[in-house]
This record gives C-alpha cells, sequence and structure tokens, in this order.
C-alpha cells in the first residue's frame, strides 16, 4: 500500500478523511457538549471539502450541489440547532462524566483495526485509495455507534448518530462519486426531519425524566407492565 | 403509471390535508376516505399487473435526466404487498376513528395531538406503500427510515413516560440499524459500478437483477450482512428486536396493528429484495447460500427466543409483539431455507400474518378500553362482558398459534413440510418452537377471556366488523387459496427462487 504513489488530489483527499476520523476520536471522549458540538461541525465541513474536491476530481457536477448541502445541513444548520437546544435546555456548561474514557478510545482503534481488517480482502490491491477510504468511512460509522452506545446524554447520542451519517456520506461519495441526486436528497431530508425530531424529543424527555440522562429511562422491563 | 399515483399521491396528499384540518371528528372520517381512495388504487394497480405481468415507470427523468429520476416498478411480489397494506390501511382506520375519538374524549390527548396522530397515519402509509413499489435501493431506504420517522412521535403521542422512553429506543436503534443499512446500500452502489456503466442506474434493483451475475461477491458479501443487520432491525430480528415490543405497547393500538401487520413486512420485503440479488452474485462461489444461511440463523433464533419471552409477558399488547417476532423470525427463517415451497409459504404466511395480528390487535384496543388496563392481570372475563370482543380476542389468538383450519395453519404447515424436505433436523426445533409460543399463548388468553370479570366491567361501544372481516378472509385462506391469489404468490416465488411451485 504505497500511499505517496496516488495522484496528488487523492492524497488529499486522504488527508481529509484522516482528519474527519481524528474528529470522531475528538467527538467520542468531549465531555463538554458545546465543544462536542463544534467538532461535530468541524467533521461537517471536512465531508462537505471532500465532497468539493472529488467534484473538482472527477468533474461530477452534481456532487457539487452535494458539498453545499452538506456544508449547509451538518456544518451549520445541524450544529446550529443543537447549539440553540442545548441554550435552551441550560446545558452550555453541562459536562458529562465518563466511565473509563481511555478504555472507549481503545475500543474505537480496535474498531478501526477491524474496520481495515474487514475492508481489505474485499477490494484489490491495486485500489488502494478506494481501500483507505472505505475502511476510514467504515471506522467513522462504527465510532459513531460505539459513541452512542457508550454516551449516555441524549445530546452526544444524536452527534453520535449524526456522525454515523457523516460517515456514510464520505463513504458515498469518495468511494462511488456520489449517490444518485434523487437518493441523496432524500436522505439530506431524513437527516434534517430527524433532527428536529430529535429536538422534541430532547423536551419531551426533559418533561417526563427531568434530565437527558437516557440512563434514567428504565421504566420498560421485560416483564414490566404492572409494576407501575 | 395512473394507479401508481393514486396510491401513493393520496396518502401523501391526504397527510398534508389532515396536517391542517381542525376537526377531529370530520379528520377521522376523512382519514377514511383517504385510505379507501388509496385501497382503490392498490386493487386497480393489481388488476394492471394480473394483467401485463409488471407496471413500471419513472418520475422526473425530465428534472434529473433520462436514468435518474424515481424509477418505480410493481411485479407480482411487492404487488399483493402493496393491496394487504392498503387493505389493512382502511380496516385499522375503521377501528381508529372511534378508539381516537374515545381517548380523545377521556383527555388522554387534545385535538392538536389528534391532528398529528390522523396526518402521520396517513405519512406512514405513504411511506410503506413508496418502500414498495420504488425500483430504486436507495429511495427504499430513505422511505423506511421516512417510516420511522412518522412513526416515533405516533409511539410518544400519549407523553407518559414510558411512551417517551419507548419512542426513544425506538427512534435510536432503527436509526442506528437503518444508518447500518445505508452502508450496506453504498457497498451495493459501489459493486455495481464496476459493472453497469450509467452510474444514475447503479441503485436501480431491475438493473442490478439483470447484472447480479457480474457484482462483486466479496463485496456483496459485506454489504448483505449490513443490510440484514439493518433492515433486520426494522423487521425485529432478534437481538435488535428491543425497541418492538416498547414501541408496540406504548403506542396507540392503532399504530400497534400497522406497524405489526405492515412495517414489519416491509423490513422483511426489502430483505428478500436484497437476497435476491446477493445470491445472483454469489451463485458462482464457495458459498453460494450464504445469504439465505445467515437469513436462517437470525430467523430461528428469533423464532426460538420470542417463543419463550411470550411466557413472561404481563401486558397484553407486549405480548403480542413478541408473537410478532416469532412469526417474522419463522418468515425469515423460511426465506432463508429458500426453495419454491418455502418461499411460497413465506409470502403466504406474511399475508396471513397481517391480517390476523392486525385483527388481534384492533380486539385487543376494545379489551383494554373495557378493563381499562393493559395488564394481563387485570383483563378478565371478556366473554362475559362483552362477548364479541371476547370471541373475537379467542378466535384470532387460535388463528395465530396455528389451528387449522386457518390461513397461519395453512403457511405453516407449508413451511414445515419444506423444512423436512431440504433441512429435516430444523422440523425439530420448529415443531417445539410452535408448541412453545402456543402454550405461552394460551396460558395468558384462557383467563382473560373465561375469568370471572370484575365488578362494574361494562362494555364499551366497538365496532367488530374489520375484525370480522380479516379474520373471515383468514379462514377462507385456510380453507381454499383462490386461484388468482396462487398465481400471483406463484409468480413471486418464480422472481424470489427462480422456480414455479404450482
Amino acid at each position: 500500500m504505497n500511499l505517496t504513489l496516488l495522484p496528488l488530489l487523492q492524497q488529499l483527499l486522504l488527508v481529509l478523511a484522516a482528519i474527519v476520523l481524528f474528529l470522531s476520536f475528538v467527538l467520542l471522549a468531549q465531555v463538554r457538549l458545546i465543544s462536542a458540538i463544534h467538532a461535530f461541525a468541524w467533521q461537517g465541513a471536512l465531508v462537505a471539502a471532500v465532497t468539493a474536491v472529488v467534484a473538482a476530481t472527477g468533474q461530477v457536477h452534481h456532487l457539487y450541489f452535494s458539498a453545499a448541502l452538506t456544508l449547509a445541513l451538518k456544518a451549520l444548520l445541524i450544529p446550529w440547532m443543537l447549539h440553540r437546544l442545548t441554550r435552551r435546555l441550560e446545558l452550555e456548561r453541562h459536562t458529562e462524566s465518563l466511565q473509563s474514557p481511555a478504555l472507549v478510545t481503545m475500543g474505537a482503534v480496535a474498531l478501526v483495526i477491524f474496520s481495515y481488517w474487514l475492508v481489505l480482502p474485499m477490494i484489490h490491491a491495486e485500489m488502494t485509495f478506494t481501500r483507505n477510504i472505505i475502511a476510514i468511512s467504515l471506522s467513522v460509522v462504527l465510532i459513531g455507534l460505539l459513541m452512542m452506545v457508550f454516551r449516555t446524554q441524549a445530546v452526544a447520542q444524536v452527534l453520535g448518530f449524526m456522525s454515523m451519517e457523516n460517515g456514510l456520506f464520505l463513504a458515498a461519495v469518495s468511494a462511488t462519486d456520489g449517490m444518485p441526486l434523487v437518493v441523496e436528497l432524500g436522505v439530506a431530508f431524513d437527516v434534517l426531519v430527524a433532527m428536529v425530531l430529535f429536538g422534541v424529543f430532547f423536551l419531551q424527555l426533559r418533561d417526563s425524566i427531568d434530565s437527558l440522562d437516557v440512563d434514567r429511562l428504565n421504566r420498560l422491563r421485560e416483564t414490566g407492565g404492572d409494576s407501575q | 403509471m395512473t394507479p401508481l399515483m393514486l396510491v401513493l399521491l393520496t396518502p401523501l396528499l391526504g397527510a398534508l390535508a389532515l396536517g391542517l384540518l381542525r376537526r377531529p371528528v370530520v379528520a377521522g372520517w376523512f382519514n377514511l376516505g383517504v385510505s379507501v381512495i388509496s385501497l382503490g388504487g392498490a386493487l386497480w394497480l393489481g388488476a394492471a399487473v394480473a394483467a401485463t405481468g409488471e407496471v413500471s415507470g419513472t418520475l422526473g427523468s425530465q428534472l434529473f435526466g433520462p436514468s435518474a429520476g424515481l424509477g418505480f416498478r410493481v411485479d407480482a411480489f411487492n404487488v399483493y404487498l402493496v393491496v394487504l397494506t392498503a387493505f389493512v390501511g382502511v380496516t385499522t382506520s375503521i377501528f381508529s376513528r372511534p378508539y381516537m375519538r374515545y381517548v380523545l374524549e377521556i383527555g388522554r390527548i387534545g385535538p392538536r395531538r389528534m391532528r398529528t396522530y390522523h396526518s402521520m397515519y396517513q405519512l406512514f402509509m405513504f411511506t410503506m406503500l413508496l418502500a414498495l413499489t420504488t425500483d430504486n435501493l436507495g429511495v427504499m431506504w430513505v422511505a423506511v427510515e421516512g417510516a420511522t420517522l412518522a412513526t416515533v412521535l405516533l409511539v410518544s403521542l400519549y407523553r407518559t413516560p414510558e411512551a417517551v422512553e419507548a419512542a426513544w429506543k425506538y427512534f435510536i436503534l432503527c436509526g442506528v440499524g437503518i444508518a447500518l443499512a445505508l452502508f450496506g446500500t453504498v457497498l451495493t452502489y459501489f459493486a455495481a459500478q464496476q459493472v453497469i456503466a450509467d452510474p444514475a442506474a447503479g441503485l436501480t434493483w431491475s438493473t442490478l437483477y439483470a447484472n447480479a451475475g457480474g457484482l462483486e461477491p466479496a463485496v456483496m458479501r459485506l454489504a448483505f450482512v449490513f443490510l440484514l443487520v439493518g433492515y433486520g432491525t426494522k423487521v425485529g430480528l432478534v437481538p435488535m428486536h428491543q425497541w418492538l415490543p416498547d414501541a408496540h405497547s406504548e403506542g396507540p393500538t392503532p399504530m400497534s396493528a400497522v406497524l405489526s401487520g405492515l412495517l414489519l413486512n416491509v423490513a422483511l420485503y426489502a430483505v428478500v429484495r436484497l437476497k435476491i440479488l446477493v445470491d445472483g452474485s454469489l451463485a458462482q462461489t464457495a458459498s453460494p447460500q450464504l445469504a439465505g444461511h445467515l437469513l436462517m440463523g437470525f430467523g430461528l433464533v428469533s423464532f426460538l427466543v420470542a417463543g419463550l419471552f411470550l411466557h413472561r409477558q404481563r401486558d397484553i399488547k407486549r405480548m403480542f409483539s413478541y408473537s410478532s417476532i416469532e412469526h417474522m423470525g419463522l418468515m425469515t427463517f423460511a426465506f432463508g431455507l429458500g426453495g419454491p415451497l418455502a418461499t411460497f409459504g413465506a409470502l403466504l404466511h406474511m399475508l396471513v400474518h397481517s391480517l390476523t395480528k392486525s385483527a388481534i390487535f384492533i380486539t385487543v384496543g376494545h379489551a383494554t378500553h373495557i378493563a381499562g388496563t393493559q395488564s394481563i392481570d387485570q383483563i378478565r372475563g371478556l366473554i362475559r362482558t362483552q362477548p364479541a370482543v371476547g370471541w373475537s380476542l379467542l378466535i384470532g389468538v387460535a388463528a395465530i398459534a396455528g389451528f387449522p383450519p386457518f390461513g397461519v395453519f395453512m403457511s405453516e404447515f407449508l413451511l414445515l413440510t419444506a423444512t423436512m424436505k431440504s433441512a429435516p433436523w430444523f422440523t425439530l426445533a420448529l415443531l417445539s418452537g410452535l408448541a412453545v409460543a402456543f402454550a405461552g399463548l394460551f396460558r395468558h388468553i384462557h383467563p382473560m377471556v373465561y375469568g370471572v370479570p370484575p365488578e362494574g366491567q361494562q362494555p364499551v361501544e366497538a365496532n367488530m366488523i374489520p375484525v370480522a372481516v380479516h379474520l373471515s378472509l383468514v379462514l377462507w385462506l385456510g380453507l381454499a387459496i383462490p386461484g388468482f391469489l396462487a398465481g400471483w404468490l406463484d409468480r413471486a416465488t418464480l422472481l424470489i427462487t427462480g422456480a414455479h411451485l404450482l
């Protein structure tokens, strides 16, 4: 796998993707919500940059559009909505106490290795670029998943969900030059609606359990029903 | 194209109109009217497919270019699910009108939430019909995710802490699952780009199906794992089933009926569509049955685990949602087993399970209003208080447990026969699983319908026509499958397995 033999633009893409992965790690262990939201916004901006570079390399015109869409949605609108919600819920100074963050970070490293292990035999050795980019995207997706499992704060879980989406988008853009436009629009629409609904749920959660700590959601049990 | 437009646009426009309609009583009737028009469109579409074999078309090709528009493909496999979805949509909205009016009267929800309810009901129907009819795997993903988004507010409609918890769990688990399915879709698209020249057609199922042999097996194998885990979460396969009992038990009962009867089917439909592609891709490799084996594994585990969990339930709606997991597991197993007989049985089982389960949930809705609770221990003596509800519940449970002469017995019999032919040892597991589930259902149902009713338990206003219609259809399917339906299912079997049964 000799990365220096790749065209410069592809090398640039790999560097950008690597920073996206790095930001996933930042998100994973960031205890302050506001900083986590900022890290997420940067991740979105980088994914948009990747899209723009791919558009420039491959002369794929509809990708300029998706780059703008990603920038508007992932780097500006969703972080702004989350920011507003945290202020409204008075969580700006909220810091979460994480249990064994070192262990979770090691877990994330293991996930990266796992992704490479999974992807390497799948794609021919000549396609160095595609191999790397798919492995990185899969790692971003899996770290997002790990974050949703590991963080108990609802806003942090949503950040994990959204960074999973970033990983998916990275895969779609860089490995396949973007999905057909109809699909991309549909996915963007779904993400936006999901974000609005998450906002609604933050308020509902606060009304019902007086906190956004989803660990307190434990009323429903296998044999529950008459225990209330 | 016209009937297809009727099927898809009616619920979409209906949802918008219902979002604006202020009077709850009118909205209930309007909701019913919209559902009836969709059913009309679905029947028309069914007739068109029966005449020509396949209806396909593209929307918006002027806007996005010739092959990038919104492609539709309705063949024998999805048309019967479209008709089924529209039909259950109608009967459930017949039930939902007085039911939700009662909920409004006792003050559990206000008129604004009633508006959300009706609007989301039709939006949910729209997303399911879109997921069924679209030819584009990406659009299918968008629609299935849309179905989650449309129902998540309905699960938390009552705003109790339990309902909010259930909805959050549903949202997060299905969101994650469906995100993994999108990764699988991206991988499929990646595989398609190596063989299909036109990049815009790379997610079109028909094109992929025609080129399935050329898709890179290593990529498709990994893609299918992601797709199965992703859509399998929505099917309710163990161990990704955690959201399902909660969402079913805490949402309003009409929602449980459509979730159980329809949404699970749509997710399973997605899995089977993708299995067809993966089977085509893996045909020449050392493990051509890989997708089938995965389905069999997940299906069997779900079937057995859900059967055991049936025994431990104390909430009547949770109990029936575990029964849904059990049946979805059985169908997944059967699709995995492959072969014309098992596939035919699984298709029939999708049909009869939907009809029976939605009838049961409708009856359960009335039963919980009679008893004023969902707790199994406190629902007693339904037959004495209101014979129509009690008997419907008993007959419905007898049907779902697989008693002859109901349709579920027929399909389970076909499945068992197919299993005995190709994998005889699994018959043992299936039979014991069925027995366990049967015992689990009846130990709870017996005191609920027979026992002594508590003091002062009053009958409620109940419209049992939908239940009667569903159960008689299931009975009819058990006694004799009409020729045109058998022909449909046979053509669907041909599409999935490549061989006729009849």
